[in-house]
């Protein structure tokens, strides 16, 4: 037995080493690139939006009440906020759906939080511009005419003058026309799309010609070329199909890029003439890639229009007097806990204060790694559950001390009283362990994160509480009677009886 | 040994005079704010906004800043001194709080916003229906949890119950307290509030099963005892634990409310109250039912009652 725990031991040590390694605030990371596991993260903190600062805000279709929001439609209002979340520069945003008709996004750290919440529920504006000779880049940010001044449609004098309702087309025969076919520009002369790597000029300045807009696609969807690639199917509306009839027939060769919101999406060339309203777009993107660009097409705008209902911002002053505070008064409690165990189980005492030192570090470093969010409350969970560790160790000692009043041998009395104290443990905890599925699932639903984190902190607290009760209490005990042997119970008052 | 369920009358009546109290604040704030409890704007729905300025301000001026844009009803309390702010109003319009801003700032001097938070109405009538649907399914489960644990001891069911009524006499006394905290302080119920009532319920049962899982080891061993004398043991058996943990969660606890941030205040104290009130209802509530209900006295104890009034005059 004895050989036994000291291995144990040995793997505890490491394993608090370890622990302690990762909770080290100058810790350089895990840099792993050992065959074909290949990590590379940076071991932080990750702190909520009350303990950084920063916005959380709730929204939700604004469908009168009664009619059911489309799963779809939420899905994809989803994407596209994610997309403008992503758009604003915040570090590690998130947006998630909660329940069918709410979308949460945080933005931790965000400096100016009107300005996000506008642009959050601006209405989406898709434009096929007219790129030229030039390939665009996905993400480019270009200006276009329509933003400018709301014209769109082609320029030269030879449109037909179908559209009635685009009177603009006439009036933009003005030689401030900055969009030209650059003729130095090489047209290669492959049919690929897409997958041109030449080179995109400074699109800041240039002012590109919006052809038509979100409001002339009729139809778009994913569909499959003759190789099985995916590709992309559309439709134009009447009016969308001539304009669209005439600008492709005189610019065959040229890059047509689709924008939303001024970002630029995809970038296709023309290869012939689209004449029938119907044309498709093929190249060398994944499903995946084909269905987001779809899903844009097809949504320009936000498909359902969204509300605000909840809106919670930190000042980060705020933020950073919690994590002060709160980290004092932690390392306090915790202390005080560490002084009375020694005082009042004395040999003992000293065993489980080994074990809550390892067992805090090993916590708090699970909760580096996994990422946990911590927040306030979620603080608060974890000191509390740090006296829930504590009782596993006095349910223990309590044992023992029964054990040994009744003149057992020191091995048998270890053994019986882990044995009867672990049914207490096990069933105790296991209840704590339910309620936090129970406001886990509360906090999700309402994107309560601050719930939510409590929830979390408190589960993995109590998890570990009980591994360390059983391994690190029980070896440190263990090694501690067999080296000093039966003469310990001579000193009754060091072993706490 | 002491006979600590021996005076268990004297400890429910304790009980009874703590949770009447608290049932009297609960009314008293019902009848002036419509709840047992004052509720954030997590229930109700709502604008809270804490704002810090550079020199004191006066909440009187604050609030006719509002209500001069149309949000009458709203309240201003200062907190830590007389330059931080915290205004509770109804849902600010679009652009209304920019606007309210620059009016404060025209008249106090620069301000910095600590922290503001809105409810449209709609989710607060939900997280009210999902608190109430959480709390019933925590008790729910648990009862289950303990009649399957306790299976091979006789009427399992009786364990379950007695562990869900002393749960239920820690939210009632939790509830209580914070309601006349309400009353005089101003605290207000909101998400964290139910994080703490739930964490307390957890708490409260873990707290109780150490006790019954005694009872369970004991009822084999000594066989031929009263019940009464086994449950008397099992409590005293186990009060050194008790006790021990009960103190090194205080210590966590206290320390937290003295040094901790002023955002979790109310949450800390809420979760002393019901630590406390946890180990006292595992010992002197649960246990004491358990044995009640053993002797049968649930019935001859209401008799007296009801027949003491009705025999007098």
């Amino acid at each position: 037995m004895q050989q036994r725990d000291v291995t144990l031991l040995m793997v505890i040590v490491v394993l608090t080493s370890l622990a302690a390694w990762v909770v080290w605030p100058g810790n350089s990371g895990l840099h792993i690139h050992f065959g074909p596991i290949n990590v590379d993260r940076d071991i932080q903190v990750h702190r909520g939006l009350d303990l950084q600062g920063g916005m959380q805000v709730v929204l939700e279709a604004d469908v009168p009440d009664g009619q059911q929001v489309d799963a779809a439609a939420i899905l994809a209002a989803k994407v596209i906020v994610e997309n403008r979340v992503n758009g604003l520069g915040v570090t590690e945003p998130l947006v998630q759906l909660a329940s069918s008709n709410r979308i949460v996004v945080e933005l931790p750290g965000i400096k100016d939080p009107e300005q996000a919440i506008r642009t959050l529920r601006q209405t989406g504006l898709l434009e096929f511009v007219d790129a030229g000779g030039t390939f665009l880049p996905a993400g480019t940010i270009v200006k276009t005419s329509f933003q400018e001044g709301g014209e769109f449609g082609i320029e030269t004098p030879t449109l037909a003058p179908t559209a009635t309702n685009t009177p603009l087309a006439t009036a933009t025969l003005t030689p401030t026309a900055t969009l030209v076919l650059t003729p130095t520009e090489p047209i290669s002369p492959t049919t690929t799309i897409e997958t041109e790597p030449t080179p995109a000029p400074t699109p800041r300045t240039r002012v590109f010609r919006t052809v038509i807009t979100g409001k002339h696609l009729e139809v778009a969807q994913v569909g499959q070329d003759e190789y099985g690639r995916p590709q992309i199917n559309f439709q134009l509306t009447e009016e969308g199909g001539e304009i669209f009839a005439a600008y492709t027939s005189a610019n065959v060769g040229s890059y047509l890029a689709i924008a939303m919101d001024g970002e630029v999406i995809s970038c296709p060339r023309i290869e012939t003439p689209i004449t029938e309203r119907a044309g498709r777009i093929t190249g060398d993107f994944t499903l995946e890639d084909a269905r987001n660009i779809v899903i844009q097409l097809r949504y320009g705008a936000l498909p359902v229009p969204l509300k605000i209902v909840q809106n919670r911002t930190v000042g980060p002053t705020l933020g950073q007097d919690s994590i002060t505070k709160s980290t004092r008064a932690g390392i306090i409690g915790v202390v005080i806990v560490l002084l009375f165990m020694l005082v009042y189980y004395r040999l003992h005492g000293l065993v489980a204060d080994a074990a809550l030192i390892v067992y805090a570090l090993v916590s708090f470093a699970l909760f580096k790694l996994i990422p946990v969010t911590l927040t306030l409350p979620g603080v608060a969970g974890f000191l509390f559950s740090v006296g829930a560790a504590v009782d596993a160790n006095i349910l223990i000692f309590e044992r023992m001390k029964e054990e040994l009043r009744q003149g057992k041998r020191f091995s048998s009395a270890i053994q019986a009283g882990f044995r009867r104290a672990w049914t207490s443990i096990r069933d105790s905890n296991l209840s704590t362990l339910i309620i936090c599925a129970i406001l886990y699932w509360f906090g999700s639903n309402f994107g309560a994160t601050i719930v939510k984190g409590f929830a979390v902190t408190l589960f993995l607290g109590v998890l570990v509480s009980m591994f360390t009760a059983i391994t690190v209490t029980r070896t440190l005990i263990r090694l501690l009677y067999a080296i000093g042997g039966e003469n310990a119970r001579d000193s009754k008052w060091l072993i706490g009886l | 040994m002491t006979d600590i369920v021996g005076k268990r009358y004297w400890f429910f009546a304790l009980s009874a005079l703590v949770i009447l109290v608290g049932l009297i604040g609960m009314i008293i704030s019902a009848s002036r704010f419509g709840s047992p409890l004052r509720l954030s704007i997590d229930f109700t729905g709502g604008a809270l906004m804490e704002l810090t300025f550079e020199q004191p301000v006066t909440p009187e001026k604050i609030r006719q800043i509002f209500g001069d844009r149309g949000y009458g009803d709203t309240t201003v309390q200062t907190t830590s001194d007389e330059r931080t702010v915290v205004i509770r109003s109804k849902e600010l319009q679009e652009g209304e709080k920019a606007i309210i801003q620059a009016e404060l700032t025209n008249e106090f001097g620069p301000l910095t916003e600590l922290r503001f938070e809105q409810m449209g109405p709609t989710i607060g009538r939900e997280v009210t229906r999902s608190a109430t649907i959480a709390i019933s399914a925590a008790a729910l489960v648990i009862m289950g949890f303990i009649i399957f644990a306790w299976r091979k001891v006789p009427h399992a069911f009786r364990y379950g119950v007695c562990a869900s009524a002393a749960t239920l006499h820690d939210v009632l006394v939790t509830m209580g307290a914070f309601s006349i905290l309400g009353l005089l302080f101003g605290w207000e119920a909101d998400a964290l509030f139910l994080t703490a009532i739930l964490t307390i319920t957890g708490y409260s049962v873990q707290d109780t099963i150490v006790v019954f899982d005694r009872i369970r080891e004991n009822i084999p061993k000594r066989r031929g005892e009263p019940y009464e004398l086994i449950v008397n043991r099992s409590i005293l058996e186990t009060v050194h634990r008790s006790l021990a943990t009960q103190l090194n969660a205080i210590f966590i606890l206290v320390a937290i409310l003295f040094f901790g941030g002023s955002t979790i205040r109310q949450f800390v104290a809420t979760l002393l109250i019901g630590l406390v009130s946890g180990t006292y209802s595992s010992i002197f509530t649960a246990v004491p039912l358990l044995v009640i209900w053993e002797k049968g006295e649930l019935g001859g104890f209401f008799r007296r009652l009801f027949g003491r009034s009705r025999a007098a005059p």
